[in-house]
Parts: C-alpha cells; sequence; structure tokens
C-alpha cells in the first residue's frame, strides 16, 4: 500500500538514511556468510590441528568485525530512528 | 580455602545484592533511576543470556566437542548486529502493547486468546523447568567442588540442602524486589540493576581465570595457540571435529533461543525503557558475548592438559585455579558462577510467575469467582497470585533436580531447553510480520512443534526406559517404524538434536502457516494482527479497535482500574483522559480511544487477555467486530450510491424545472403577446370604427350641406377603406403564418420585379425624392418562384425606407448577388439604424418602433408588414432579415434560385 504521496526520489540525508538501515539489515546476512564458511571447510578430510587452531582465530576476528561494523551503524541509525520516524514507515512501505 | 569463608563471602555478596537492589528501588520510587537505566545497564542486564550454563558449562562443552560451543554466543551476536530485523519491532510491539511476557505477546497478538498464553505458558514452564534445575545444580555442584576439598570435615552433608537453602534464598530475593509494582512497565529496577551488577562480576571473574590460564599457565597467547593446536588434532580427539549440519543448526537455534527465553524477552522486552538502547546493545551486547567466551577454549585447553583425567569438564573454571593454589581466583570465579546462576534464576522465575498468574492463575480465579472482576481487591489477588507463581515455579526446578539426581552434563539440558523455546519461534516471527497469521494456525503449530519436541528430545532425554520405554526407541511408538523418537520418517542418521530442531520447526512452521491460511481470523486477531505488523504506522492504530459505548459507567471502571493500577496511579489517569477530552473532574467518556488506553494500562498489569476480559466484564461485548464495520461500510456505500442517485435525479428535476421555467417564460410572453395583440388589433379597429359611426351618426341629422355629407362620406369611405386593408392584411398574414397558401410558381425576372415594386411604393410620401442606386446587370437573372408575393415584400421594404428614412437626403440602395443557388438582395437606407434590442421585434406583430427617429404609426401601418413579409419569405423558402454593421437600416431578402416544391 504505497501513498500516492510518497516522493519518488529523496534528499540527500534521508537517502543516506536509509542506506544506512539497508546497510543495517544486510550486516546479519554478511555475518551468517562469513560463520558457515568453517562448516563449509570441514569436508570430509580432517583437517590439520594448525588449521583447526586457525578456525578458531578466524571465527573471533570475523565475530570481532561483526560487532565493530554493528558499533559505526548503531549511532546513525539510533538518531535516524528517532528523527524520522515517519520516513521509516515510508520506507518499510516501499519495500 | 576454608569452606566457611566460602559461605561468608558468599553471604556477603547476597546482601551486597539485596542493598543494591534495595538502594536502587528506593530510588526508583522517588524518580531518581535516571543513570541506573542507562544503555549499559540494559547491555548488562541482557547478559543473563549467558547463565551458569556458560559460565561452567561452556567450558566443558568446548572440552568435549571443540569450537562448536561459540555457536551459542554466534546466534546471539547475529540476531543482535541484526537488530533493525525484529529486535527493534519486537520492542516497539512490547512498548506499545504493554507486554508483560512472552506469552503475553503471542496471546494479544493472536486476538488476545488465552488459549494461546496457556500454551506457551506450558512450553515456557517445561523448557524452563530443567533449565532452572540445572542452575541449582551449578551452584550445589560448585559447592561441592569447595567442600571436597576442605580438610577439616566441614564438608557440606547434603548437595540437595544447599539447593533447597539456594532456592529459599532465590524466592525470597524474587519476591521481595520481583513483585513489589504491579504493573510491569513500572519495571524493576532494583532486578535489573542487581543483574548488571553480577553481570559485571561474572565477566570479570571469566576474564580473570583466563587472563590467568593464557599469561599464567601456557606462557602467552601464541604458546597457548600451539597448545590448542596440539589437542585438536582428529585422530586424537575425534569429537572436536567441526560437523557443518550442527554448526549452522545450532547457531540458528541459539538465534531463536535469544528472542523466545523468557528471561531475555524479560530483560529485552519487557524491562526496556527506552528504546534508543537497543542501538547501543547491537554491538555492546555481542561485544560482552565475545569477551565471555574469548577464554573458554584456552580454559578448557589448560584444564584438559593439567587436570586428571577424571575431573568433570563443568567445573573446570574452578578446579583449574584451585590446583594452581589460586584461592583468591577461584573464589571470584565462584562468586561469577553463582551470579550467572542466581541472575537467571530470578529473572526467569519473574518472567514464568508474570506468565502463570496472567494467564493461568488469573483467568481461573475470575473463572472461579466471576464478581470478582466487580468487587474485592484485584491488586492484592494478582500480587498474590504472581508470588504463589514464583514459588511455584522454583519449587518445580527444584523437584525436578532431586528427580534427575543432576547427573546429566550441562550442555545438554541448555541445549534441550533452547530447543523447546524455539518452538515460539515461527508464531512470533509469523504474528509480527504477516497479517495472515491466525490464532488457529499458532496454536496447531505451538501444539504440533511442543508434541514433537517433547517426543523427540525433551522425553528421551531422560534415558532409554526413563519415561519412553525402549522398545518404542526401537521400533516406534505403535510399533510403527517411522514415529521411532530418534528417527522421525525414517531419518535414521540425522544427529538426535539436530533431528529433532529440524522435525519439531519444521512441523511447527509448516502447521502454522498452513492453520492460518486455511482458517479466518476473529475480528479482534485481524485487528491486533493489523496493530503488530504495521507497529511502525501511527500508534493511532491500535485505538481503530476498541470498545464502543457499552453499559458501562465511567465510575466503575474507575473502581476497578483503581484496585488494579492503585488508587492514586488510576485516578491521576483517568484524570488526565478527562483533561485530553476537554472534560472538567475525573470521569472521562468512554471513548473507544480511552478504552483501548485504559486496557493497554491494564494489560501491563494483570496481561492483555485479563484486561480484555475484565473490560469485558464491565463494558459489556460490545467490542466493534468487523462485521459491524463491514455491515456499516456497506450502509454507508448504499447511502452514498443512494445519495448519488439523488444528486441526479435532482439534476434532472432541475434541468425539467429550467425546462418548464423556460417554457412558462415563453408562455407568459405568448400571453402578453396575445394580449398586446388582442389590444393592439381592437384598438387598431376600433379607431377607424369610431370615426365611421361618428360621421355616420351625423349624415343620419338631417339638413346637412351637401359639401359636408360628401366631406363625411369621403371620410367614411377613407375609414373603410383601411379597416378593408387591415382585415385583409390579419387574414393574409393568417394565411402565411398557416402556411395554407397557395403559391403561384413561374419564372420572373428580378429587374423587373424590382421595378414594379419602386413603381407601387413611390406613392409613399411622393413629396420626398428619393436617390435609387441599382446595379442592373446584376439584376438580370430570372427567378422562379411566386413574383407577386415577391413583388409584395419588395414594396413593404421600399416602402418602409420611404416611410421611415430620416436622411436629409435619403438614398437607397438596393443590391444584389449570387451565393451558393440563392439569391441575395439588400435594401439599404442611410436613416438611422435600428437599436440592437429593437431588431429582434420589428418582425413582431403590431410591432411599431416608439423611438423618435422611426417613429412608428406616421405612416398609420399596422405594424403588420414586415410580419407578413417574414412569413412570405419562410413561405417561398427563403428569409428575411435585419442587416446589421450598414451605415442606415437594411435588410437581406434571400431565397433560392429555383423554388422546385411550394413550401408548406
Amino acid at each position: 500500500m504505497r501513498r500516492p504521496t510518497a516522493p519518488l526520489f529523496l534528499a540527500r540525508a534521508v537517502y543516506r538514511k536509509r542506506r544506512l538501515r539497508d546497510a543495517a539489515r544486510l550486516v546479519p546476512v554478511l555475518g551468517v556468510f562469513l560463520l558457515l564458511i568453517p562448516g563449509l571447510w570441514a569436508g570430509d578430510t580432517p583437517r590439520s590441528p594448525t588449521a583447526w587452531a586457525q578456525d578458531w582465530v578466524y571465527l573471533l576476528g570475523v565475530w570481532a568485525g561483526l560487532i565493530g561494523v554493528a558499533a559505526i551503524l548503531a549511532p546513525g541509525l539510533a538518531a535516524s530512528d528517532i528523527d524520522t520516524d515517519t520516513g521509516a514507515d515510508e520506507d518499510e512501505k516501499a519495500r | 580455602m576454608p569452606f566457611n569463608i566460602l559461605v561468608l563471602s558468599c553471604l556477603i555478596y547476597v546482601f551486597f545484592l539485596f542493598l543494591v537492589a534495595f538502594v536502587v528501588e528506593r530510588r526508583a520510587s522517588r524518580g531518581g533511576v535516571g543513570f541506573l537505566r542507562s544503555p549499559m545497564v540494559y547491555t548488562l542486564s541482557l547478559s543473563i543470556y549467558c547463565t551458569a550454563w556458560t559460565f561452567y558449562g561452556a567450558v566443558g562443552y568446548a572440552a568435549r566437542s571443540g569450537l562448536e560451543f561459540l555457536t551459542i554466543y554466534l546466534g546471539p551476536t547475529l540476531v543482535f548486529v541484526g537488530w533493525w530485523w525484529i529486535l527493534r519491532k519486537l520492542v516497539r510491539i512490547g512498548r506499545q502493547q504493554r507486554v508483560t511476557s512472552i506469552a503475553d505477546l503471542i496471546s494479544s497478538r493472536f486476538g488476545k486468546s488465552n488459549l494461546l498464553g496457556v500454551v506457551v505458558t506450558l512450553i515456557a514452564v517445561v523448557a524452563s523447568t530443567p533449565y532452572i534445575a540445572l542452575q541449582l545444580q551449578s551452584i550445589s555442584l560448585s559447592f561441592g567442588v569447595f567442600a571436597s576439598d576442605t580438610p577439616t570435615g566441614w564438608a557440606l552433608p547434603n548437595r540437595d540442602a544447599t539447593a533447597l537453602w539456594v532456592a529459599v534464598g532465590l524466592a525470597a530475593f524474587t519476591i521481595l524486589f520481583g513483585t513489589r509494582t504491579l504493573d510491569a512497565k513500572e519495571q524493576h529496577h532494583g532486578i535489573v540493576t542487581a543483574i548488571a551488577v553480577e553481570a559485571v562480576v561474572k565477566l570479570v571473574a571469566l576474564l580473570a581465570v583466563g587472563i590467568f590460564v593464557v599469561w599464567g599457565l601456557a606462557g602467552g597467547p601464541a604458546a597457548m595457540l600451539d597448545k590448542i593446536a596440539d589437542f585438536a588434532d582428529p585422530a586424537q580427539n575425534p569429537a572436536w571435529v567441526l560437523q557443518p549440519g550442527r554448526w549452522s543448526g545450532l547457531i540458528f537455534l541459539s538465534a531463536a533461543a535469544v528472542i523466545c527465553l523468557p528471561r531475555m524477552f524479560q530483560v529485552m522486552v519487557v524491562e526496556c525503557v527506552d528504546e534508543g538502547h537497543l542501538a547501543r546493545a547491537s554491538w555492546a551486547f555481542p561485544l560482552y558475548l565475545f569477551l565471555m567466551s574469548l577464554f573458554i577454549l584456552p580454559i578448557a585447553v589448560m584444564g584438559l592438559e593439567v587436570m586428571p583425567a577424571d575431573t568433570n569438564p563443568d567445573m573446570l573454571v574452578l578446579t583449574l585455579p584451585l590446583s594452581q593454589g589460586q584461592g583468591g581466583l577461584a573464589m571470584l570465579a565462584f562468586l561469577g558462577g553463582f551470579s550467572s546462576a542466581t541472575s537467571m534464576v530470578i529473572v526467569e522465575t519473574i518472567a514464568l510467575a508474570t506468565m502463570l498468574s496472567n494467564h493461568v492463575l488469573m483467568p481461573l480465579w475470575l473463572w472461579a469467582r466471576p464478581g470478582a472482576a466487580l468487587s474485592g481487591d484485584l491488586r492484592g489477588g494478582v500480587l498474590t497470585a504472581r508470588r504463589v507463581s514464583i514459588v511455584a515455579v522454583l519449587a518445580l526446578g527444584l523437584a525436578y533436580f532431586r528427580l534427575s539426581g543432576g547427573s546429566a552434563a550441562l550442555a545438554a539440558i541448555g541445549l534441550i531447553a533452547f530447543a523447546g523455546m524455539a518452538q515460539v519461534l515461527p508464531a512470533l516471527i509469523g504474528g509480527i510480520f504477516w497479517r495472515g497469521a491466525t490464532k488457529t494456525g499458532a496454536v496447531a503449530g505451538l501444539v504440533t512443534g511442543f508434541v514433537v519436541w517433547g517426543y523427540t528430545l525433551f522425553l528421551p532425554s531422560f534415558g532409554l526406559d526413563g519415561v519412553i520405554s525402549a522398545q518404542v526407541f526401537q521400533s516406534g511408538l505403535f510399533g510403527l517404524e517411522w514415529l521411532r523418537p530418534r528417527a522421525l520418517f525414517g531419518t535414521t542418521d540425522m544427529d538426535p538434536l539436530l533431528h529433532s530442531i529440524f522435525w519439531s520447526l519444521a512441523l511447527n512452521a509448516g502447521v502454522f502457516c498452513a492453520g492460518s491460511i486455511l482458517s479466518f481470523p476473529s475480528p479482534v486477531e485481524r485487528v491486533q494482527g493489523a496493530a503488530f505488523v504495521n507497529a511502525f504506522d501511527a500508534e493511532a492504530m491500535a485505538d481503530r479497535l476498541g470498545w464502543t459505548h457499552g453499559q458501562a459507567e465511567p465510575e466503575a471502571l474507575l473502581n476497578m482500574a483503581q484496585r488494579i493500577l492503585g488508587q492514586n496511579t488510576a485516578i491521576s489517569y483517568f484524570e488526565t483522559q478527562a483533561t485530553a477530552q476537554g472534560k472538567a473532574g475525573f470521569l472521562p467518556d468512554l471513548t473507544p480511544g480511552f478504552l483501548a488506553g485504559l486496557e493497554r494500562r491494564l494489560a501491563g498489569s494483570v496481561g492483555a487477555a485479563t484486561a480484555h476480559a475484565m473490560i469485558a466484564q464491565h463494558v459489556g461485548r460490545t467490542t466493534v467486530t468487523v462485521e459491524d464495520l463491514m455491515a456499516v461500510a456497506n450502509e454507508a456505500a448504499q447511502i452514498k450510491e443512494y445519495s448519488t442517485q439523488l444528486e441526479h435525479q435532482q439534476d434532472q428535476l432541475s434541468r425539467t424545472a429550467r425546462q418548464f421555467r423556460e417554457v412558462n417564460e415563453k408562455l407568459t410572453q405568448l400571453s402578453v403577446q396575445k394580449d398586446a395583440f388582442l389590444s393592439q388589433i381592437s384598438h387598431e379597429l376600433r379607431t377607424p370604427m369610431t370615426s365611421i359611426s361618428a360621421f355616420s351618426e351625423i349624415l343620419t341629422e338631417a339638413d346637412l350641406p351637401t359639401a359636408k355629407v360628401a366631406d363625411y362620406g369621403r371620410i367614411i369611405h377613407d375609414e373603410a377603406a383601411r379597416l378593408t386593408r387591415l382585415l385583409d392584411d390579419l387574414l393574409d398574414l393568417s394565411v402565411l403564418e398557416n402556411g395554407s397558401v397557395q403559391l403561384t410558381l413561374g419564372l420572373a425576372n428580378l429587374g423587373q420585379m424590382i421595378d414594379r415594386a419602386l413603381a407601387a411604393s413611390s406613392q409613399i410620401r411622393p413629396d420626398r425624392t428619393f436617390d435609387i442606386q441599382r446595379n442592373y446587370p446584376s439584376e438580370a437573372i430570372f427567378l422562379r418562384t411566386d413574383a407577386d408575393r415577391l413583388v409584395q415584400v419588395f414594396i413593404n421594404l421600399i416602402s418602409n425606407a420611404r416611410k421611415y428614412c430620416d436622411a436629409a437626403q435619403p438614398v437607397l440602395r438596393i443590391a444584389v448577388q449570387q451565393k451558393a443557388g440563392r439569391i441575395v438582395i439588400d435594401f439599404i437606407d442611410n436613416g438611422t439604424v435600428i437599436s440592437k434590442q429593437s431588431q429582434g421585434l420589428i418582425f413582431e406583430k403590431f410591432a411599431r418602433l416608439t423611438d423618435h427617429s422611426r417613429g412608428g404609426g406616421a405612416g398609420g401601418g399596422a405594424g403588420l408588414g414586415l410580419a407578413i413579409c417574414r412569413e412570405v419569405m419562410a413561405n417561398l423558402g427563403g428569409t428575411v432579415t435585419y442587416l446589421p454593421g450598414q451605415k442606415g437600416a437594411a435588410f437581406r431578402v434571400m431565397l433560392p434560385l429555383r423554388l422546385e416544391n411550394p413550401a408548406v
């Protein structure tokens, strides 16, 4: 149910906010992708013990990376959520 | 380390927690909790996800299965960094609908159905009881670790006694701080702060042990990595090989659990004071989990290396420092574990007690005593119900602990509980994202999932012949092979946990979707569904459902609200609402908006279903159903259609009326014209008659001189002739108008006709000399027409010019031209132009211009000339019109060159 008055193009600031939300939505997708990789490696052939320890380091690295990205995005998201709540609706309706 | 010091420090720690909670509650009652409810406290309170299972069990888990323990923290990490998807909406809905528990959320979403509340409560209790037992077990185990170390014989006599005392203490704490206030939206500030403190303690404790292990025992991170690599040799340690299926399945399971676990829901949604805190928690909580699990693998590896082979890996966090003579560190670790266990039990108990009292005890009580909603002190009743529930939940946990003997590995129970609560996930996610989800689907899905989970995971966890007999394990329920608990539908080779998660959630979601698609939601469900799915739309959405004006008196509602919300709160709420409606006093009008708001407020105390039922008892079941709305909409549509019809008819009517008016005007005009005609004709007839009768009367008298007689006779004759002429004209006109004139058609030369007309009219005012301008060549045309009639028209026009042209040097121009088979003859003089308004009149009967310039009557005409001309021309198939725009009066005669058939 798209509002007939919804603008087709957006001002720069609003546009950036929406892309920020897109980024926020994509973070878990990226996380799932990166976290499932060790499962794909596992395969049938047993991995060497060194590689196993490296898996652990890799997972910790991905984890830290996700936390970092979330920390970078969070302030902007919190601000946009408070400022333009109705904008968020339109954004979601348009989807 | 002496055991009594341990007990003493434990008691001091508990006293400290009581103090923190007490101080915070005191401050909260004075309204000064600002800094205590910061995003940091919110994030720390979320750490109840890390229970004793994390604190002790994760090390054991890592020691048994390697990296797999990470899945339990990676799932929540994904959910939190992806907070924009689900958590944000959950928190918003929780605040909008004043949700008190996850059971309340589900029940509220699906039409405030208490059945669903009961189902979810049941699942939560069944899934959480072992989990609570697990916490009690971990505490008593950790006490046991220290007790076995005691040389003085101060040995712990009975593990069960420890668990009992811990349970009693926890019940006291929970009742004291968990049931102080009733409205969940007033929130448990004291408890949340105490949990935050505990979160810090357990983090610090685990980090301290970890740092000691890595730098104190292993000799640095690099050495640690080498040791880990040594242990991970698949040949030695096949269990540590990562299993892709379990890896992804457990990430999913823990992600589902972090949303659905009652205690997580409690701190994440119910205790959330500010949605903005979620943004901070989106990275801070994963960071907390990261730090919690950072050292788990090193501790496990070092523990396996250092400790004897028969050590319980679940207690490595305690036994490792103890074995190294680090009594203080072990003490800290003990307090960390103690914190993890107690905080989890407290919050879980509050969450379960809220569900139990709101969805089971209160409805039962209201059902048993229908009058209770109308009288009696509900506030006390609800609080009692909650306290009873707290004791009941803890008693259940304790009973489970005693019955199970506390032997099972910690991690196994945790995962079973996760899988149980995950059954709520389809209904929850479907409920907040899919408007089509219905109560029927949700109940069917939940029950299916719960039954499958119980049959394939929970009951088998009691072991062969525990609850399910070995025979059923072997050959399936009722001897049906495809119903074996560990191999449903013949999936024999699946990992048991994965098998259960897969089948229970798949069947659950499938039945939920199918049930939703096939059933039709009740009106309340549909309204609630819209309010939940469109939670980010204006809050007004929620007000659309409503209570219409029922029989309720505002006073009765105020009475009820007082008993639930407390006197002052209720009165000030009613007063605010009344003011908002622009009314003085305490009793607002029962608008649907007010009732919806009141219901949500009550729901914050007693749950949505109960609040709905209580208001219903007062207002009567006069909710607006969707059927009502449809009926109203239909009526509105009909009315609209009808009014459109009316409008249409009105248009028609007004059109007709306008036509009538026009006709009426015409008739009036005609009547006026007729009157004028009659008066005119009588006047015209009377004038000559008067003179005739007067003179003839004189003649009857004798002795008149002959000259006089002749004179009078001539006058009489003239007047009689004039009378005859007038009557002839009238007769002529009426003949022409009736169209019954006989035309004698023949060929005639136009020039000759004009000559005739000029000659005939030369007698009119013979004193004036007219300059006649003609173009003879153009007049050399033969016409087929009635020559006599046409000449009559010409005579009339020329006579008029002669009579009325007032120019000093009168000129009459006669112009002839041919246009498309028609002849056009213009008679143009140089006299005064006939004014515009008179132009339409001159062709009417008896119309004689009254303006002085063309002073009528001077020639004594009856005013029938032009009228006759018009009729003649009409009979000849042509027209005579006034030709404006000439420098004088001008008439244009137009007629066909050949008149084939006499016009009739």
